[in-house]
Order: structure tokens, then sequence, then C-alpha cells
């Protein structure tokens, strides 16, 4: 449910549904976002522009020319939510690396929680992943719950860059980066697996909210030899 | 029959093709992008009769110098831009903002910057020849969407343009001078009260000056160091153009076009509506003051700027 609703800006509206990350209340995000999808689609809301659901917040971008905040705080109000036409989760399988040359902090990594690379590796792939929302960079999944032994801080410097396909881990996290970008989390690996594609015009996203995410591992010759 | 084009001689500094930017994909990470300055987008189209969603070359400070081969263009240049039209018999005319020219054959268009601000506006009749990903021509070099493929022009590549069969081409102009004023408007952000009131009373009171770490992004200020006194980081969020972000380094960042979809450092404000093509268009150096007005306020002042981009665009038509 909807604790509070507010203001951000003029042109959205921004949903609190509480301060927990958890896969209840990120469900109940995830259950508003789907069926205002379908409600924008059908145009049942006028000047919707966007929707951002994430852990535990949702927000709706407006066009200020159409409509205003209380025009659609009212709306949202009288909203009854039912389940969304399309709303299908799904399973999805990620090939993962973790030689040295991807797995930058594994070392890091080891002196902070104390355990061994392959102790943090079967941890970490020993675990079946929920996608609490995508977003930042095109496509880039936040995954949750890490085993807790394997919890740990960002980096304390970011890197400038962080190259596409890798994949890291944070305080409750994992990540994949689906494009070059700057970005601070423990890297473990890589992905050869292309997470967002343009070309898939209707469906460029290859997790979304929502679905469920599994890593296992590849060698390093499956990794360069990867075809999709 | 050739295609007609423009050849890029020099490319600029940020030379990208955009429209009113792309909507409805927040949600797996895909940002607005579109024009900085929507309104002076807007009407480098209406000059050149397009409509206001046909995509138009946007760029920064040093602009593109293109050669247009291959036909005949109706053009106009909007924004506080300095050109120049270099006829192919090297007769140098000096280009005015604000009014339709006719390329030929063989002239070229030296772009040769923007005045006091930032991004300046190229249109062409009947528009440029890009294709619309996910019902947009604005570009986003951060996931290579857009023409182009999603990337910035580079010297040599060629622009192509859409035949155009009006002959009958009336000189359109109007006097439009670009508002500058050093006060920008906002609303109180969702995170006000995660800072203490001697910071809540700066942020509002003290000037900020915009720094050189300053893109279509965002726009990093340097300024009174705003104390945070709950926490530096929130749960990652969605983020929408205009936010003022707070780091924990204290140090202001105001979201624009371009911004990353979600983000987790405090929202101590919004910038309005009606002050987002004036926020983009102030340069590095600009030393400007946050002023707080009410909701009520900010929606009357996004129709009083509607109602004035609409006069500009009826006083062409």
């Amino acid at each position: 449910m909807i604790k509070n609703i507010s203001n951000l800006g003029d042109a959205a509206i921004y949903c609190d549904f509480g301060t927990e990350v958890n896969e209840t209340i990120n469900s109940e995000v995830i259950k508003y976002f789907n069926y205002l999808s379908d409600v924008t689609e059908e145009r049942k809301i006028e000047g919707i522009t966007n929707l951002t659901p994430s852990y535990n917040k949702l927000i709706i971008s407006f066009d200020l020319g159409i409509t205003n905040y209380s025009n659609i705080k009212k709306k949202i109000e009288n909203l009854k939510i039912e389940d969304s036409k399309k709303q299908s989760s799904k399973k999805v399988k990620i090939p993962v690396c973790c030689d040295d040359k991807y797995g930058l902090d594994f070392k890091r990594l080891s002196e902070k929680l104390s355990l061994p690379k392959e102790e943090i590796l079967k941890l970490y792939l020993d675990k079946e992943y929920f996608c609490y929302m995508t977003g930042f960079i095109a496509g880039m999944p936040f995954l949750g719950d890490l085993d807790q032994n394997i919890r740990c801080d960002r980096l304390e410097t970011p890197r400038v860059k962080v190259s596409k396909g890798s994949v890291g881990i944070t305080e409750q996290f994992a990540n994949i980066y689906t494009f070059e970008s700057p970005g601070g989390w423990n890297i473990i690996g890589s992905t050869p697996k292309k997470i967002f594609k343009k070309e898939n015009i209707n469906d460029p996203v290859l997790i979304k909210p929502g679905d469920k995410v599994i890593f296992y591992e590849i060698t390093n010759e499956e990794y360069l030899n990867w075809n999709e | 029959m050739s295609e007609v084009y423009l050849e890029i001689l020099r490319p600029g500094i940020n030379t990208t093709a955009q429209d009113c930017g792309r909507k409805h994909l927040y949600h797996i990470g895909i940002t607005v992008s579109g024009a900085m300055d929507l309104r002076n987008h807007m009407l480098a189209n209406a000059l050149v009769t397009n409509k206001t969603e046909e995509a138009s070359i946007e760029f920064a400070y040093q602009g593109p110098l293109l050669k247009l081969k291959n036909g005949m263009i109706n053009f106009a240049i909007t924004g506080d831009v300095a050109f120049n039209i270099v006829r192919k018999n090297s007769m140098v005319e000096e280009g005015k903002c604000y009014q339709n020219y006719i390329l030929e054959s063989d002239d070229q268009l030296d772009i040769i910057s923007t005045k006091k601000s930032v991004y300046g506006y190229l249109s062409v009749s009947g528009g440029f020849k890009f294709e619309k990903t996910w019902n947009s021509f604005s570009v986003n070099t951060k996931a290579n969407v857009g023409p182009n493929n999603g990337k910035k022009y580079s010297i040599g590549e060629k622009i192509f343009i859409k035949s155009y069969e009006n002959l009958k081409i009336k000189e359109r102009k109007i006097n439009y001078i670009n508002p500058v004023n050093n006060l920008i408007r906002v609303l109180k952000g969702t995170n006000f009260n995660y800072f203490s009131n001697d910071s809540q009373n700066k942020f509002f009171k003290d000037e900020y000056l915009i720094t050189n770490l300053t893109d279509r992004m965002g726009m990093r200020l340097k300024g009174s160091i705003l104390e945070n006194i709950k926490s530096t980081n929130i749960k990652s969020e969605g983020l929408i153009k205009g936010v003022v972000q707070v780091p924990a380094d204290g140090n202001p960042i105001i979201l624009l076009n371009d911004h990353g979809t979600i983000g987790g450092y405090p929202k101590i404000g919004v910038v309005i509506s009606a002050d987002l093509d004036r926020v983009a268009q102030l340069p590095p150096g600009t030393s400007i003051k946050f002023k707080e007005v009410t909701l009520v306020e900010a929606e009357n002042l996004f129709k009083n700027y509607l109602s004035e981009t609409n006069k500009y665009l009826n006083a062409i038509n």
C-alpha cells in the first residue's frame, strides 16, 4: 500500500511505500507500476509521461501542460489496483566468469569479509535473486538479496570506468553493468550475455522488476566464445 | 538524384540530434534526453515551418562547420549564437538567429559559438532524415540510442536531409531575446529535512557557482556546503530532470536531460518546470541563487512559460 503521496517538483508525484527494502514492499511497488503502465497505455489517466519503480518508491512523471499534481493525486488515490494483464515474472539464467581478470575486487572482499574467494563465490552462486528495479543506466538490474556473509560496502573511491558486462555486489544487492559506466560496486566477474538489446524494440531489457535471476559460472574459454 | 546532406567539416564540442525527448522508459533506465532548451528547439522548427516535434541539431559552446551537398535548404538557428554563412564564392554573410536563410549546394554554415549561453539549435525545412527510436529522435549517448548510432557527431560524417519541394519559401523571423536571469526557482525536495536549519537557510540565501563539471547529465555547483544531519545516502529511487541532489561532499548537483534514472543522494530541491530551459543555458562560471516557491506558484509560472512560448510560435506562423 502507498503510505504517503507527495509532490516531487511540479511535474511528478512521489509515492512512498515505506522505508524498508524487502520483497514484500517491492512487490507492491511493482504491482502498482504494472497496473499504472496498463492505465497509461490505455490513456485512462491523461498526461503521464514516465513511471519509475524502485525498492520502495514509485515516481509518476507527468506533462504539466496537460495535467497537474492534484489531478493525478486524486486519480491515484481512487485507483483500484488490479493485476496487470501483462505481468509475468520470469526466471533468467546469467553466465558469469569470475576469473581474476574479471573479478577485480576479490582481494578486497576476502580481506573485508575474512572469507576466501571460493567461499564468497559459493555463497553468491548458490542463490536465486529477485529483481527489485532496473535503471540508473539502461537495463541495469538491481538484484537481491545477497547472503548475509558476503555483504560489503561500496568502494571508497568509485572507479571512473567499469567495463560493460561487469557483475558487482554491494550491501544486500548484486547488479550487472549493462554499459561502461562510472561505478563503485565490488566487481566479482563479468557476463558475456547481452542484458540490453536496443534492436529488440518491443522488449529491450532482459531482466525486469519482479523477475528471478540465477548466476552460473562459466570458464574464460566459454566467456570468450559466447555466441548470441 | 543524389541525396541532400550536410557534411561535417568540424563537429563542434557536443553536437547531437534532439527533439522534445523520449517518454515512458524511465523504468528500464532510459532517460528523457531531448533538447536542453525546449523553447529554442521549438522556435527553430517553427521558423522553417516544421512541426515542433521534428528533430533539430543541438550544439554547445563551439558549434559545427557544415557544408551543404547536392541541393538547397531553408534553415534557421536559435539561441544566442554567432554564425556565418560562407557562400561558395567565398562571400561571408554574418548570420542572425531567429530568422530563416537559404543555403545552396557547396555553401558552408559556420556555427562559431554560443555567446552568453550554452546551447543552440539548427533546423531545416522538411527535417533531417532520421529514424525514431522509441518514438523519439533524441540522441542518448549513454545507451547509444538515437540518430548517428546514439553518438555525438564527428568529423566527416553526413547529416542527410529529407527532400523538401516547397520553393515558395517566405521570410520568417521574430524578435526573441533569451531571458538571462540567475535566480532559479525551486520547490523543496523530498529530503529537505535531511539538512541542518543553517544549511536550509544557506541554500536559499547564498550564491552557488556553476562549475566546469557540467554537461547534459547535470550541473555541479559550488558554494556553501550543505550539511546533512540525517543520512548522506537514501535507498536508491527514481530521479527526474531538475532534481537538486546533494552527495556526501555537500555540493549540490542539478540533474539535467541525460541524468541517471535512479540514484541514492538526498534531494534538497527540484527546479520548477518553467525555469528548466533557462537553467540549462547558464554557462560554467555563472553564480546562481535559488528561490523557494509554492507548488501553486510553480504551476502558474509554467502556465506563463507555455503561453509565452505559444505567443512566439504564433508570431512566426
